[in-house]
């Protein structure tokens, strides 16, 4: 039982007369770099997420015709848009990276009894995303 | 003239102290102590009522856990000089997010009943009589979960888990890492019945995979590694549900090259 002043009676746990349990702050992510990091990395997603209505958005404007492209086109001009996905694809980068280099951690991928080593599972992710990016940027780019 | 080193402890008696109080000790730093040989040397020199535990000091019985300078580490696995080489004080408290009972003492029933929950034991759907002799495993099943079954309890891997400290149902990582060597093990049967125990927010989907278990792990167990492959069993676990209606039935759960 934390928290409470003492009293005559103390306050009886299961086995222990009183203990002492410290408050965990809402700051707790602030006060270490690996937590930083990781409160970093789940905030990613929203960028991720950004990009995702982004292209949505595109899509849409496809749809509709080349005005409203055009219209899209020069919104995405705007310093600010320009700014946030500046950001985003910061944030979107760092969300790939971790991700891949997390990977091995969930796939125990065994060969003849023989844990494959972790190179084995996050470089063939690495070599897709340059493939695929290389692929994108040749369509884009042409 | 020897080296010192300032330790400062949070002290806490639940007879006198509504909260800890620091406490500062001047030590020797020899270039073998390591911080339990500070702590003893204050029990023996200092003040014999500060209150920790240790056994083994050889990182084996897994009791002398604590914080470090803000670091989850076994108090008899880190050296003091690391420490005295900054000049500054090195600072040793209870590990984190347990409740204290005294000075570096933590309350460990909670810890103690969440590893009961997951049943580490074998499960077997068939007793074999003892007549029938042992069950032999091979060294690739036994490398399947030699890993995870390395560890000490020495709760290093909860002191260092935000969400242990944010959800204390969390069942943790030590304890859901030895589900997963049970699971793992070609004598054990009990897969499906402990997937139905941690496949909750309380067990392994309240992992949100930060991964300093693994970092802090003395005995390189790995728990993060453990929770998330269970999360992969546990996924598609629930895809073959969908696909195979009836299959659940059948042991089909992680149960690959189990002897017969």
């Amino acid at each position: 039982m934390p928290e409470k002043p003492l009293s005559k009676a103390p306050i009886y746990t299961e086995f222990h007369p009183r203990w002492y349990r410290p408050h965990v702050s809402v700051y707790w992510w602030l006060g270490q770099r690996q937590y930083l990091k990781f409160i970093l990395r789940e905030i990613s997603s929203v960028f991720v997420a950004w990009f995702v209505v982004l292209m949505l958005l595109q899509l849409r404007a496809l749809r509709s015709g080349p005005d409203a492209y055009s219209r899209f086109s020069h919104w995405l001009q705007n310093p600010l848009v320009i700014a946030i996905n500046i950001v985003s694809l910061f944030f979107v980068i760092f969300h790939a990276i971790t991700w891949f280099n997390l990977a091995p951690r969930a796939m125990a991928v065994r060969v003849r009894g023989k844990q494959l080593p972790e190179i084995m599972i996050s470089a063939p992710n690495y070599a897709m995303w340059v493939v695929v990016s290389a692929g994108v940027a040749w369509l884009v780019l042409r | 003239m020897k080296d010192t080193i300032i330790v400062e402890i949070p002290r806490y008696s639940p007879e006198r102290d509504a909260e800890p109080h620091f406490q500062r000790f001047e030590v020797p730093v020899y270039k073998e102590w390591v911080v339990l040989d500070a702590l003893n040397y204050i029990k023996d020199k200092l003040d014999g009522s500060l209150t920790y535990r240790w056994s083994c000091r050889m990182g084996i019985c897994g009791s002398c856990g604590m914080m470090v300078n803000g670091e989850p580490k076994l108090s008899c696995a880190t050296f003091l000089s690391t420490y005295a080489r900054n000049g500054a004080a090195v600072r040793v408290e209870p590990l984190r997010y347990f409740p204290v009972i005294r000075d570096l003492v933590t309350e460990l029933s909670d810890f103690l009943a969440k590893l009961k929950r997951v049943k580490p034991w074998l499960l077997r759907e068939d007793e074999p009589s003892l007549a029938q002799g042992e069950f032999l495993q091979t060294p690739e099943q036994l490398e399947e979960y030699k890993q995870f079954s390395m560890c000490i309890n020495c709760t290093l891997c909860y002191a260092a888990c935000p969400v242990v400290g944010l959800d204390p149902v969390f069942v943790g990582p030590a304890a859901i890492a030895l589900a997963q060597r049970y699971n793992k093990d070609s004598r054990d049967e009990g897969a499906e019945e402990r997937l139905a125990i941690l496949e909750h927010p309380e067990g392994i989907w309240g992992c949100t995979f930060v991964g300093e278990c693994t970092r802090v792990c003395p005995k390189h167990v790995d728990p993060a590694g453990a929770i998330q492959q269970y999360k992969l069993t546990a996924a598609l676990d629930w895809v073959k549900s969908f696909v195979m209606p009836l299959g659940r039935k059948n042991k089909d759960v992680d149960h690959a090259g189990k002897a017969a």
